[in-house]
């Protein structure tokens, strides 16, 4: 394995030591996944729904330069102002010369995972931008100074108690409570204020619509609508794979999104947003801005297969049913997206030479395949990004960096041990015989010892106790 | 800026070109026939709202000024704000009896009193276009008459369903209203008061919008 600047594999077992740490999650990850089991209990239905909802993030894509370009001109005529980032620098460029035309020094923010990818709050406090955020998750982990561990659920790796004592430590009038109505309406009170003092919103967007000029938005907590409405300057940030044709796709992919996100039906509020502040209007905001992010997603839709990648709706569903995920938790992953869609995008995103570690964090049981709402075939990107690690080639960012001598040596030699029956007998025959001598702390063979029994070959192999059943071998 | 948009729309153009993607056919008839009838629509609904913590208040179209008059007072809310200028408003105005909470208008840009709507203020009650079946969910349209703050600031939202503007789904609604022909400046569903799980997957309503939601059914 090459040189990782981020190691999953060191971070993985240290979360595995974490007993608290795998308690929070197995709780929450059993309990979303039985409930979300009920919402598409009909099974007709869920078929239905979910290849119209692949249907619709395709036919997009089909048209996605169409797409972007019709969204564009409608949402100009509505008088949103639209802009173009090649990179997060950009696009973070962008979002500080708006604000400083408008001497913004505070700013409450929605959930965005793009946002996230640009790391906006570390940007903006650089520039003495106080950045809150104000779903209560992320507010959550904000005060920890830490990242979120769940694109659905930010503050899922943390309890109660520790989330108590957090509210104590950083927030000045809280009194110590484990109670969870008295915390949350702390936060309110804390964030009420924010919101109405506010000089700019920022959002992220579920879903664009080509043919209205709409952003939607889907939340339970407000928020949202609070950070949209309420200040003055409302800037929302997407990638541009958000982009839906029609405003009758939106439903569909709603439903499929909060359904396979958090089991509900529909979200509390679906927020649909197509103009500034019209004349006549009492509140909402004056300005709108959409900030468009390509951030390396044009060279992903380039390639066929990777293209697909680029479909999904950040349901989160992958996450709670990942096997590796549900052990080691969002963190170890050390990336805005955690879980199986993460482990495709952040590598195709930010190359493999960093983040080539992660399509190993995968045990290609295809749980997320079954599960993905808009059919999004992650294992064999999976797969394919594997083989990119170690080969040269250009569709992936860093393609062949994770080439070992070593590894390719055992490959060649398992391949040339299969493929002469000679060969094959003889290692057969001499792990038989001296297989279970080798001791469990040989280099290699530790590592998979150290959490797992030693595996122990028969005394005879396979080939030979067919032999004495009268099997011929071929 | 411009140079960033072109660059970004050549790519994606070259890459598709390159490799085309035949446009799968979206066949809406999972949405199309789902159906409930007549008095089962409301029946979910209101099962589902309930669920997730909504009340209701049934009325008629003679009485709804003085039955949530009633209803407010014997809350013990202070206000209730209102858009003066819609029909039902107007209504509200009228009937309004003395002696019961007060009704504050929404008649200005909010600059004028946002410390008032945010700290001052108790309840507030918007129309609805109808609600869906489907989710349990309200259509609400703000409006210069009935602005969008009125249905987040306040502690109670109350809204005003007519028994008869039902629909099946989100997407009957807006494709047989045409809505793609003119979206407003904000157009929602709203499904029940704010809410939360974000603290160990445990409900706690009312984090940042109204902590409780009133259907008001008018037959
Ligand atoms: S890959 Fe599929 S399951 Fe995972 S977040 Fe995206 S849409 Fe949801």
């Amino acid at each position: 394995m090459g040189e990782s600047s981020i190691n999953f594999a060191k971070a993985s077992s240290a979360a595995l030591q974490d007993q608290q740490l795998r308690g929070n999650f197995r709780r929450a990850m059993d309990g979303l996944m039985s409930k979300r089991a009920v919402q598409f209990a009909d099974t007709a239905e869920w078929n239905g729904v979910r290849t119209l909802g692949a249907s619709v993030r395709l036919r997009a894509l089909s048209k996605l330069p169409e797409l972007l370009e019709k969204l564009e001109a409608n949402c100009t005529k509505n008088g949103i102002q639209v802009h173009w980032a090649s990179t997060t620098d950009e696009a973070n460029a962008i979002v500080l010369s708006i604000m400083q035309r408008v001497n913004a020094k505070l700013v409450v923010k929605g959930k965005s995972m793009v946002s996230e990818e640009m790391h906006l709050n570390a940007f903006l406090e650089k520039h003495g931008i106080e950045s809150l955020e104000s779903d209560l998750g992320e507010y959550i982990v904000q005060l920890d100074e830490a990242m979120p561990s769940h694109i659905i659920m930010p503050a899922i790796h943390m309890n109660t108690k520790q989330i108590a004592h957090l509210f104590k430590q950083k927030i000045k009038e809280a009194e110590y409570t484990e109670d969870v109505a008295q915390l949350t309406d702390l936060a309110r009170r804390v964030l009420r204020k924010k919101f109405a003092t506010a000089d700019v919103g920022i959002s992220g967007v579920n879903m664009a619509v080509a043919e209205t000029g709409t952003l939607c938005l889907v939340e339970n907590e407000g928020n949202g609508r609070m950070s949209t409405t309420v200040p003055p300057v409302h800037i929302a940030v997407m990638g541009l794979e958000k982009v839906v044709e029609k405003l009758e796709d939106v439903p569909p992919v709603i439903s499929l999104l909060t359904r396979s996100a958090t089991a509900q039906p529909i979200t509390t509020y679906v927020n649909m947003i197509s103009s500034p502040r019209k004349a006549g209007e009492k509140d909402g905001p004056d300005e709108i801005h959409l900030v468009i992010l390509d951030n390396g997603r044009s060279g992903i839709y380039a390639d066929e297969e990777l293209r697909n990648t680029l479909r999904c709706i950040r349901c989160g569903a992958c996450m709670n049913h990942c096997p590796v995920y549900t052990k080691v938790g969002g963190h170890a992953y050390q990336a805005p997206y955690p879980g199986p869609i993460g482990s495709i995008l952040m590598p195709q995103v930010e190359g493999l030479e960093t983040r080539g570690e992660l399509p190993h964090a995968c045990t290609m049981c295809n749980a997320c395949v079954e599960i993905c709402p808009v059919k999004i075939p992650i294992v064999e990107i999976m797969g394919r990004l594997r083989s990119e690690a170690v080969h040269p080639g250009d569709a992936v960012k860093g393609a062949g960096s994770h080439a070992s001598k070593a590894e390719t040596m055992v490959w060649k030699g398992w391949s040339m041990t299969y493929a002469s029956p000679l060969a094959y007998q003889f290692a057969t025959a001499l792990l038989a015989k001296l297989g279970n001598a080798a001791p469990a702390s040989l280099p290699l063979l530790k590592e998979w010892t150290n959490v797992r029994s030693k595996p122990r070959f028969a005394n005879r192999t396979l080939h030979a106790l067919a032999r004495e059943k009268g099997i011929p071998d071929v | 800026m411009s140079e960033s948009r072109n660059a970004i729309l050549g790519k994606l153009r070259a890459g598709r070109d390159a490799h085309p993607l035949t446009p799968p056919e979206s066949d809406f008839a999972v949405l199309r026939n789902k159906r409930w009838e007549g008095a089962e629509r409301l029946e979910r609904i209101k099962r589902m709202m309930e669920a997730v913590h909504t009340e209701f208040l049934e009325t008629t179209e003679a009485g709804w000024p003085a039955d949530v008059q009633a209803f407010l007072k014997a809350q013990g809310t202070r206000n209730l704000l209102f858009g003066p200028a819609t029909e039902a408003g107007a209504r509200l105005s009228s009937e309004w009896t003395e002696g019961g909470p007060e009704l504050v208008p929404y008649a200005d840009r909010v600059e004028t009193f946002k410390e008032r709507l945010f700290d001052g203020i108790d309840a507030g009650i918007t129309t609805t276009l109808g609600a869906i079946a489907d989710t349990g969910s309200l259509i609400v349209w703000p409006t210069p008459e009935e602005p969008r703050l009125m249905s987040l600031v306040p502690h109670m939202h109350l809204a005003l369903l007519r028994a008869d503007a039902l629909y099946d789904t989100f997407w009957q609604a807006m494709t047989e209203n045409r809505w793609a022909d003119g979206m407003p400046t904000n157009a929602l569903l709203i499904s029940g008061p704010s809410k939360t799980a974000d603290i160990e997957q445990t409900l706690a309503y009312g984090v940042h919008g109204p902590k409780r939601l009133v259907v008001v059914i008018i037959r």
